[in-house]
């Protein structure tokens, strides 16, 4: 039997030509497009807000009452960010985000979702048994933590705001923006110094 | 109206192994044509002039090999493509024709077709919408998800079909999925987000979790 699937880059590259031949795609609008995405829109932003929350309690108490306008205020709005809903974690609450019917995520605040947020393992089992997948990511949680998951099945983009590590007290909020990672802003990391 | 092959509804399904330890130094785009692909996929909504639910649905409808072999921009780039046959922006077998060709073969790629857009503007930027309604359930009510076989695109996830949970957030009002992948109205609804007890979804046995998902008003019933 033979397979005679048009390779993937194949079939990517014939599109392009075919689309910027006709005048209906401009090669320099994907480059654009791509460019944001691989530069300019990334876990950075997210890093960035949660700082801010953990050194600021005005700011705190604005991002887990709307995080659309407090995302907003340091800039970060756009594609995939119209409605967002912060998720704070504390020492009895870990919060975590999935998308079991594609891979909606916050794009705003983490750029582009990375590979183990879009395969079928995270997105079947997370809803099913999310200790034991997140013990396989290696975050093992206490049995008294409460776990809550989070489908993201409508146009709401959720964020994770990660408990602040110990031992951070006297850190200032750009030493702080370093050491928080894009795992944890989904919930399948905690934040460690 | 196409149907979902389903192979996108995930949650709670079996069989797809350990869950990938996450890598820090993860490249966005971990080869050039996933960033071209991409590209020419948020281009193909507006090219085709559909939406962001017609993409999704373009991708429900593939089988696995579209869904699955090709990896993650794999998949969008078959939807873009289902996209644009569609609304007859490129006729069928002409990606194959000039994949072909670029092969060096000399495939004859078919004429462009004329192009047959739907008839469909939204109403508005983005997928949240003022209602005049007041929302039908509020934080604390006892709701059940409807089961029903979709006739089309859905974002109601079969693994909480017929299950009981309580409302814990009113969310903004959005445009039904159901209807607006198919150009068939906004249908904007409120949207709530809503708690299940892992144990209802999954039996007594299950791991004790929340598991907390939106969805739209249509979706839900008052509990029995």
């Amino acid at each position: 039997m033979t397979d005679e699937r048009v390779p993937i880059e194949l079939r990517v590259e014939a599109l392009e030509q075919l689309l910027v031949e006709r005048g209906l795609v401009d090669s320099a609008v994907m480059d654009k497009y791509i460019a944001m995405y691989e530069t300019d829109v990334g876990p950075l932003n997210g890093a960035r807000v949660v700082a801010r929350a953990w050194t600021d309690p005005g700011y705190r108490d604005r991002l887990l009452a709307d995080g659309t306008a407090a995302a907003a205020e340091l800039g970060y709005k756009g594609p995939q960010g119209e409605h967002i809903v912060v998720l704070e974690n504390t020492p009895d609450v870990h919060n975590v985000v999935v998308c079991t019917l594609c891979s909606c995520y916050p794009w705003p605040l983490l750029g582009l979702p990375p590979s183990w947020y879009k395969d079928p393992a995270y997105r079947s089992r997370m809803v099913r048994e999310p200790r034991v997948v997140l013990a396989e990511m290696g975050l093992r949680l206490p049995d008294d933590v409460e776990i809550r998951v989070w489908d993201s099945s409508s146009e709401v983009r959720y964020f994770v705001l990660p408990t602040r590590p110990d031992g951070t007290e006297g850190l200032s909020e750009e030493q702080l923006v370093p050491l928080v990672t894009r795992d944890a802003m989904v919930g399948v990391a905690q934040v460690t110094t | 109206m196409d149907k979902a092959t389903g192979i996108h509804d995930m949650g709670g399904t079996e069989g797809w192994g350990p869950a990938p330890v996450p890598r820090p130094d993860e490249p966005v785009f971990a080869e050039r044509w996933q960033a071209r692909a991409f590209a020419l996929a948020l281009l193909s909504m507006r090219l085709s002039g559909t939406n962001l639910n017609a993409f999704r649905h373009a991708m429900n409808r593939l089988d696995r090999r579209d869904y699955l072999d090709d990896g993650y921009y794999g998949r969008w780039l078959h939807g873009a493509e289902n996209l644009l046959l569609d609304s007859s922006i490129i006729a069928p077998g002409t990606v194959e024709a000039r994949a072909a060709n670029l092969s060096g073969a000399s495939a004859e790629e078919p004429a462009p077709p004329e192009p047959n857009r739907p008839d469909y503007a939204p109403a508005a930027a983005g997928s949240l919408r003022e209602v005049s309604s007041e929302p039908r359930f509020a934080v604390g009510s006892a709701v059940r998800a409807r089961t029903f076989d979709p006739p089309g695109h859905t974002r109601l996830p079969r693994y909480v079909m017929g299950h009981t949970g309580a409302v814990v957030i009113v969310q903004p009002a959005q445009v039904l999925p159901d209807t607006n992948a198919h150009f068939q109205g906004e249908n904007p609804q409120w949207v709530y987000t809503v708690r299940f007890a892992s144990a209802e979804l999954f039996g007594p046995a299950a791991e004790p979790f929340a598991l907390n998902v939106d969805l739209c008003e249509d979706y839900l019933e008052e509990a029995p």
